[in-house]
């Protein structure tokens, strides 16, 4: 059966279409949406309901459509799309849905990107308003921007079959966009939603651009585009979308907008049936009749809620022998599937109903305007009585609405109002007024006003659907206000509605009618649901856009990275740094390479790559007394050539970071960092400097990535650094621990710092990042004979808790004092201040049940804790609420304890030292002997080699 | 997205930028003077009006200075932008 008119529609009839829906073949043509082409099949029949599995259709011509959810399988899947939003094209594979998608286990193989535009007027919605908005300005010389959801312009337009100034309207809309396309500084985009508006005219636009091609889409095109506009001035000329009516079995296939049918008629030549019953409240559902009656439908009844029928439109119909029925509505429908009937009675009284048969029922209850976005930037809606629709209800100072946006719905009056909500915009931008537009004469016989308004007829509730898509009826709203519910965001709520992908576009009025009905109230006085982007579903992927993979965030990778790559390391991420985890030799795990690479380190040598490390050049005459304020100890009597250990904190007196100090000259110091506090320390020198100080002389400079910083661990690392750095002394007299020199290293200038954080002999060595590698293979081939070893972060990090050294943001979160980490040592006492220290006197920093680090030593040595785990004081556990005493922060097996341990904050921790504790682990509970935080070489005899 | 008016670089987007709380909280020129509680307040304490709110702001994606902002709470407009060490002009909500 075809539907398809002989003549008319933008569509091209030359050529034909192949597509697959539901496993079936049909064809269709170029112009044409998925929609449109199964319609001109006879398939009304889109999917189902996702709650009740009732069969759902076409509502709507376009995207407001609540029900013709179909997926997209090829070419590539994609869930969620109405039948009515998807441009036919060759190939074309779709299922219709039972309420939900499945997104594809594929990835995305189309690129998405996004764009900066800047204008001066930006005009949403290419109808007749939008359209003499966007001239109107063009003309005015200010830059605009016209973005339309359709693939062409026209609005409202596209789907009547009217004359502008006696000739086709499409005519008149050509010469139009020409116009604007031909304007410098004027950008057209259509197939482009704007989806968002935000503050200060920032607006957010999706752009489909290669999406209707379907394969013959060219992969290096972007397959969606998101357009970020920054605007001075808006128009939103967003038009109305036509509003159903609730009554009983409302939801079969066939039931479709009036106004929708009329689009699918002229717009691509095709009829919804072939024997239609139209329910209207209003004027404009007489147009779709007339026109579809003299395309071959037969109308079978016109049933008008209103009393009385105008007199025009009532000669109109008898000329055509429409029967019209004033004071009738639909009370209920039939069908197995699709509409085959509906019944029809009288609004008012008790007159039995009559069945007429009909394999179409065409409905108006009215128009809402399309106020989305007009809300979005926070414009006041005000309820218009005689519409049944919110309507802008104030002016803003760069938003203006246009066209039926507002409420009116008069050809002429729309272009008008369009024509000077341009003017007004281009004028508030700067401009002064170009040549006038002159206002298109329309020879439209319909208007849309004088309408009753109908949110639902009377009948079985649980069958009247509001939202089709979400399955939620009358009788759920009645639910909602009997549960006592008054706000229309509590019933959206409760209820579902408008949900769902269509944002309840045709759905969200009725529901507030009948709220306020049940309620007693006026609609007037009800706030409506706040409108919120996008408008219509945008993917993830074009919100990311290029911001994918390895772009999704930069990686950072150090001048040695690509040794350690070829050299089999495993990476750890750190921040956005990728750093060398551990060096897995053939059939190693993690912990058998770890304890080879630690047991390496100790007793012979090792090296890192520790260029991550934070670096800030200090510099400036106030530099010492800057840091004495920053750290907890004292950083200006530092002697040039030294170096020392430090602590920062917050002026809550927590710790937040800690690093070493090299004083590099009277007036410079270098300053290091824990890898992922680079940025973080750098901000906080500079929020001081500049909020606080800024009469110090004072500059922070991260210096971070010009250095390759390479640890040299291990008792045999003097005679490694000998072997490379022969102009240097490196005896321990010579060169002391915590002192660093200036030399060669491998025939390259470096800076030598004799630091450990392993509590082994060692040194730092640090070239330009120029050098790193060919430092770090010098230094490997120097240390051959003694089996060097390169480690990672873990070794790392097991070295250091050896020796009870902690871990900012592993040992610490914020809640944590020098003093609770065993570190009072490096807490000034003679200083009369630094950030942190009125903090150290307060009473809770001075309980004695604060958390402690300790170390922990499970007694069975072979038990491995997991970090994080919870400490308790009893071998069972007691009734909850147990008291938790703390947590273990670090846990690892020692190659050179022989055995497991563990760094715990332990409430009370350094009064508990000797005590046995007990650790839930999985279902037992595991004792502990809490211990000092040092386990290794507490004497410290293995610094000096 | 919003834009705000960095003094130094003119309107930018809001992305660029590093929120820095309440202003004009001057660190205490002697805290050893101070109890706890007053202590405290400085540390923990900070106004939350309805309305005009003056606050630090740090272009920090940008020229990375910091500077003042008051801003209307209820709508998120910036009424003023001044400099660091500037008096809080007066604005009218």
């Amino acid at each position: 059966m075809t539907l398809r008119t002989p003549t008319g529609g933008s569509i091209d009839r030359n050529t034909l279409l192949h597509f697959t829906f539901n496993g079936r073949p049909y064809t269709g043509h170029p112009g044409d949406t998925l929609a449109s082409a199964l319609l001109a099949h006879g398939v009304h029949e889109i999917g189902s309901s996702v709650k009740l599995g009732r069969p759902r259709g076409i509502v709507a011509a376009g995207s407001e459509d609540p029900t013709s959810l179909v997926q997209v399988e090829a070419p590539f899947s994609e869930p969620m799309l109405p039948a009515t939003t998807v441009e036919l094209y060759d190939g074309l594979v779709a299922r219709g849905l039972a309420g939900q998608g499945r997104l594809s286990a594929e990835p995305d193989p189309a690129r998405y990107d996004a764009k900066h535009e800047h204008c001066d007027v930006l005009v949403v919605g290419a109808g007749p308003a939008g359209l003499m908005a966007a001239l109107t300005a063009a003309r005015s010389g200010a830059r605009v921007v016209l973005v339309d959801e359709q693939n062409q312009a026209g609005g409202a337009l596209l789907g009547v079959d009217e004359y502008l100034d006696d000739r086709p309207s499409a005519e008149w809309v050509a010469d139009v966009v020409a116009e604007l396309r031909s304007t410098p500084g004027v950008l057209v985009l259509e197939r482009t939603t704007a989806f968002g508006m935000y503050q200060d005219g920032f607006v957010l636009a999706l752009q489909k651009r290669t999406d209707h091609l379907g394969f013959a889409a060219p992969a290096s095109v972007a397959r969606q585009r998101v357009w970020r506009i920054r605007t001075k001035q808006t128009v939103l000329a967003t038009g109305a979308h036509e509003r159903p009516v609730a009554f009983t079995d409302n939801d079969r296939p066939g039931i479709m907008l009036a106004s929708s049918a009329r689009t699918f008629l002229h717009r691509y030549g095709v009829l919804p049936g072939s024997r239609a019953v139209v329910f209207t409240t209003n004027d404009s559902a007489y147009c779709a009749a007339i026109d579809l009656a003299e395309s071959g439908v037969d109308i079978a009844l016109i049933a008008d809620a209103r009393p009385e029928t105008p007199a025009r439109l009532a000669t109109e119909c008898a000329a055509r022998g429409i029967e019209v029925r004033a004071g009738h509505v639909v009370v209920g429908t039939q069908g197995d599937g699709r509409v085959s009937g509906v019944r029809i009675a009288p609004l008012a009284g008790t007159s039995p109903d009559v069945t007429v048969a009909c394999d179409t029922v065409l409905v108006s209850g009215g128009w809402n305007p399309v106020v989305s976005l007009f809300s979005q930037a926070r414009g006041k809606l005000r309820y218009d009585a005689e519409l049944g629709a919110f309507v802008p209800g104030e002016e803003l100072p760069t938003v203006r609405v246009a066209g039926s946006a507002t409420g009116e719905l008069d050809l002429g009056a729309c272009a008008r109002q369009g024509r000077d909500a341009g003017a007004q915009a281009a004028a508030a931008a700067g401009f002064t007024p170009g040549g006038q537009v002159p206002l298109p004469v329309s020879d439209s016989r319909c208007t849309a006003r004088s309408g009753l308004v109908l949110w639902r007829v009377p009948g079985d509730d649980d069958a009247s659907f509001v939202d089709l898509q979400r399955d939620s009826t009358v009788a759920d709203v009645l639910r909602a206000t009997g549960a006592g519910l008054r706000s229309l965001e509590h019933v959206k709520r409760y209820t579902t509605i408008g949900t769902a992908h269509d944002q309840g576009k045709t759905s969200g009025m009725i529901a507030a009618g009948i709220v306020a009905e049940e309620l007693g109230v006026e609609l007037a006085e009800q706030r409506p649901t706040t409108f919120r982007p996008p408008f219509t579903s945008v993917s993830f992927a074009a919100l990311a856009g290029r911001d994918r993979g390895e772009l999704h965030d930069p990686v950072r990778v150090t001048s040695i990275h690509p040794w350690h790559v070829a050299h089999g390391a495993l990476f750890e991420d750190v921040g956005q740094w990728k750093r060398p985890w551990y060096y897995p030799q053939e059939g190693e795990d993690l912990h058998t390479a770890v304890l080879r690479e630690c047991k390496a380190t100790r007793e012979s040598v090792g090296m890192m790559d520790g260029s991550t490390l934070g670096k800030i050049d200090v510099q400036g005459r106030d530099a010492g007394k800057f840091l004495d304020m920053l750290y907890t100890n004292m950083m200006g009597t530092l002697k040039v050539g030294r170096i020392r250990y430090g602590v920062m904190c917050g002026v809550d007196g927590m710790v937040i970071d800690d690093g070493t100090v090299i004083r590099i000259g009277e007036e410079r110091y270098l300053v290091t960092t824990t890898t992922g506090n680079a940025a973080k320390i750098l901000d906080w020198m500079e929020e001081w400097l500049q909020t606080e100080w800024p009469h110090l002389d004072v500059h922070c400079t991260s210096v971070t990535e010009h250095w390759a910083t390479i640890p040299l661990v291990g008792p045999r690392s003097r005679d490694v650094l000998a072997a490379v750095a022969p102009s240097l002394d490196v005896s321990n007299e010579a060169f002391e621990f915590m002192t660093w020199r200036d030399t060669e290293v491998a025939g390259v200038p470096a800076r030598v710092c004799r630091i450990s954080f392993s509590g082994e002999l060692a040194y730092e060595i640090n070239v330009t990042a120029w050098h790193g590698i060919a430092v770090w293979e010098a230094l490997m081939a120097a240390g051959e004979q003694y089996g060097i070893t390169p480690y990672g972060t873990e070794t790392m990090h097991v070295l250091r808790a050896e020796k009870g050294y902690p871990i900012i943001g592993q040992e610490t979160d914020a809640t944590v004092t020098p003093q609770d980490l065993g570190m009072s040592w490096a807490v000034s006492k003679k200083k009369p201040d630094f950030i942190g220290k009125r903090s150290f006197a307060r009473a809770e920093n001075n309980r004695s049940d604060r958390k402690q680090l300790v170390g922990l030593l499970p007694v069975d040595p072979a038990v491995l804790l997991p970090e994080g785990s919870q400490i308790v004081e009893t071998d069972r556990l007691p009734e909850p609420p147990v008291r938790m005493l703390g947590h273990v922060t670090s846990s690892y097996p020692s190659a050179a304890l022989g055995r497991t341990f563990a760094l715990a904050l332990l409430r009370s921790g350094h009064e508990r030292i000797g005590e046995t504790l007990y650790v839930p682990v999985e279902d037992s509970l595991v004792p502990v002997t809490v211990t000092e935080s040092v386990l290794y070489d507490k004497e410290g005899a293995r610094r000096d080699g | 997205m919003q834009l705000i008016p960095c003094p130094w670089c003119g309107p930018r987007e809001e992305a660029e930028f590093h929120y820095g709380g309440q202003a004009h909280v001057a660190y205490p020129g002697d805290p050893s003077a101070l109890t706890d509680e007053e202590w405290a307040r400085y540390v923990f304490f900070r106004e939350n009006p309805s309305g005009p709110f003056a606050e630090r702001w740090s272009h920090n994606a940008g020229c990375r200075r910091w500077f003042n902002a008051v801003r209307d709470t209820r709508t998120h407009d910036l009424l003023a932008v001044y400099r660091v060490g500037e008096p809080m002009p007066e604005v009218t909500a």
